[in-house]
């Protein structure tokens, strides 16, 4: 340091673990300002919406295959059934551009001329998209329980749902990773707004479905499969720990079902890996 | 102690094969304003990026107050504030919600926030704007909060890069007028500019880069000094037109004087030798004879003299 009045502003300037919760506080602020936050809030209202229409109108269907008897058939097949498209939806909206938006936009350059480190940036971004995107999956939870007390004629609500909670902040976690690692990826936020979409929505079943169908062995390294234990908790015979059950379907394929350990953890490591990987490359990247 | 300073070591970056910084060396120290200048693609935004860490260089090293940017860019950029490329801001924020989050991450204390928010609005001329969204700003109004988000902790060094560029006219005059007023007696100043009159305007010192390459680093009247023969010029502006027969025999003759050259009829360019000691004895007795001089400037046009027979000899 030049001297002793500099090293004042410097002394001033807060370490990493404050400076991220005081980023992550503007982003979510930003977010939730944001129209794409309002225009997720009218899209999981609008499903909720056709949820509420579908429950009232084939309600003595749904009586008789047993999904309104009670609160562990009611939330396994509309939370558990639902909650992925949300988590996809609610990381692509938020993440999808999180870290390409500030190459593509420029805003990058108003907050990397800061004396922040990168991994700052990162973190304290990951941290709003995550938080806004909980506030949505709260909502589609909100309008489900809504529906629940409606026709589980109660506020009854199974300790299971909150196990299933867990396991879908755990899946966002992981599915977050993966869009900041693509939105790392490219300087174009179409780009990770799509492979993010593609992948989650469609590729990583189709993988799944392929690995099992040619190899006829535990797809545990593709995430759609550890996804479903966020459904399998509310099933009569959970199996908690962490290898797989199997059966056989009907064209006498085998099917796997994740132990939730084994999901959890399959999860956490998609997380782990993707986040890193994502900050790897934040890290390298150049403001050009 | 040596005040503020800027310092950059065997520099260079590559692209690939193409070099837009060549092993450049630079060194600026001290309360000033430094004009930095180049044509388009010499490397002056490069270096710029380099020196706040937003690229990273092939090779050499960039040093803020003598911390390097590269090995420590927290610190380096502590006591820096910043306008690189015009830079979009988070467009649901108000300037107030912008700047507070730039003083909370740069940790000024919340007693001190609101104060330093409306003095820095205050002298970029947006306080009327303070509590509207920075999406329906122009571009030269988010300039300008650029600006401020650059000034907010009052820092020892200022880099700019061209903030002017891309402007209208009243928003460049504006904007040379806020860099004016930045100028303080612990500050330097590191702008960027391709416009020389900006530069001739608020700079005292200029760094000249073309290829990547730097050409000189020298003062302003030292720099028009060395590549005309020896000679320094100024334009003399008098509160009322000045007669020929004045001009040629009182003006011309006035000891030290090489050329001198009638603009118009209340402009006079005079071009003398001695640097800045003939200079001041020069304007002394201009202003003895009580023509009405009322404005003595370094003229544009020698800085573009120079900078054109610079350019082109590197082309």
């Amino acid at each position: 340091m030049a001297n002793a009045q500099l090293g004042e502003v410097a002394l001033r300037v807060p370490p990493s673990t404050v400076q991220i919760p005081k980023l992550a506080r503007f982003q979510l602020h930003e977010y939730v300002r944001s129209r794409r936050f309002y225009a997720l809030i009218g899209i999981v209202v609008a499903i909720g919406a056709i949820l509420t229409t579908v429950i009232a109108y084939y309600r003595t269907t749904l009586t008789n295959a047993g999904l309104l008897s009670g609160g562990l058939a009611f939330y396994g097949t509309f939370w558990g059934g639902g909650i992925d498209l949300v988590i996809v939806l609610a990381a692509v909206f938020f993440g999808g551009d999180a870290i390409a938006g500030e190459f593509q936009n420029k805003t990058g350059y108003f907050l990397m001329g800061l004396p922040i480190r990168r991994t700052t940036v990162y973190v304290g971004k990951f941290i709003a998209a995550y938080l806004a995107s909980v506030a949505i999956m709260l909502l589609y939870l909100a309008i489900l329980i809504g529906n629940g007390v409606v026709y589980l004629h109660g506020g009854f609500l199974p300790w299971q749902l909150g196990v299933s909670l867990l396991l879908a902040l755990t899946y966002l976690a992981a599915v977050m990773g993966a869009t900041f690692l693509f939105s790392s990826l490219f300087k174009t936020s179409a780009y990770g707004f799509v492979l993010t979409a593609i992948l989650f929505l469609f590729g990583f079943t189709l993988i799944e479905d392929l690995v099992v169908g040619l190899t006829n062995l535990e797809p545990w390294m593709v995430i759609s499969y550890a996804e479903s234990t966020i459904g399998n908790v509310f099933a009569n015979n959970v199996n908690w720990g962490f290898g797989a059950t199997t059966s056989l379907s009907v064209g006498r394929m085998r099917l796997f079902n994740p132990g939730i350990g084994e999901g959890l953890v399959i999860m956490l490591g998609y997380f782990f890996l993707t986040a890193a990987a994502g900050l790897f490359l934040f890290e390298r990247e150049e403001f050009t | 102690m040596t005040g503020p300073s800027i310092e950059v070591r065997g520099l260079t970056k590559r692209f690939g094969a193409f070099t837009a910084v060549d092993t450049l060396n630079l060194k600026i120290e001290g309360a000033k304003c430094v004009g930095f200048l180049g044509p388009n693609g010499a490397g002056k935004t490069t270096t710029l990026k380099l020196l706040t860490d937003m690229i990273f260089p092939s090779a050499g090293e960039c040093f803020i107050n003598g911390i390097s940017v590269q090995d420590d860019r927290k610190r380096a950029l502590s006591s820096a504030g910043t306008l690189i490329e015009s830079p979009e801001i988070y467009p649901s924020l108000t300037p107030t919600e912008a700047l507070g989050m730039v003083a909370d991450l740069r940790g000024i204390p919340v007693a001190e926030r609101a104060e330093r928010i409306a003095t820095v609005l205050g002298e970029v001329k947006m306080s009327d704007w303070a509590n509207e969204r920075v999406g329906r700003f122009s571009k030269g109004m988010k300039q300008r909060i650029n600006i401020a988000a650059a000034l907010i902790h009052d820092p020892e060094v200022v880099i700019l890069d061209e903030p002017s560029t891309g402007l209208d006219p009243r928003g460049m005059a504006e904007v040379r007028s806020i860099v004016r007023d930045l100028k303080k007696s612990n500050r330097l100043i590191f702008m960027s500019s391709h416009i020389l009159s900006e530069v001739t305007d608020v700079c005292e010192e200029v760094a000249l880069v073309n290829r990547g390459k730097l050409l000189f680093y020298d003062t302003l009247s030292n720099v028009v000094a060395r590549f005309s023969d020896g000679n320094s010029a100024v334009d003399v502006r008098f509160a009322r037109p000045v007669p020929p027969e004045v001009v040629g025999p009182q003006i011309a003759r006035l000891p030290g004087i090489t050329a001198c050259t009638q603009l118009d009829p209340t402009r006079v360019r005079l071009q003398f030798a001695g640097g800045l000691a003939a200079q001041e004895k020069l304007l002394e007795t201009l202003v003895g004879l009580h023509l009405g001089v009322v404005a003595v400037s370094e003229p544009e046009s020698a800085l573009e003299e120079v900078y054109l027979s610079q350019i082109s000899r590197g082309d």
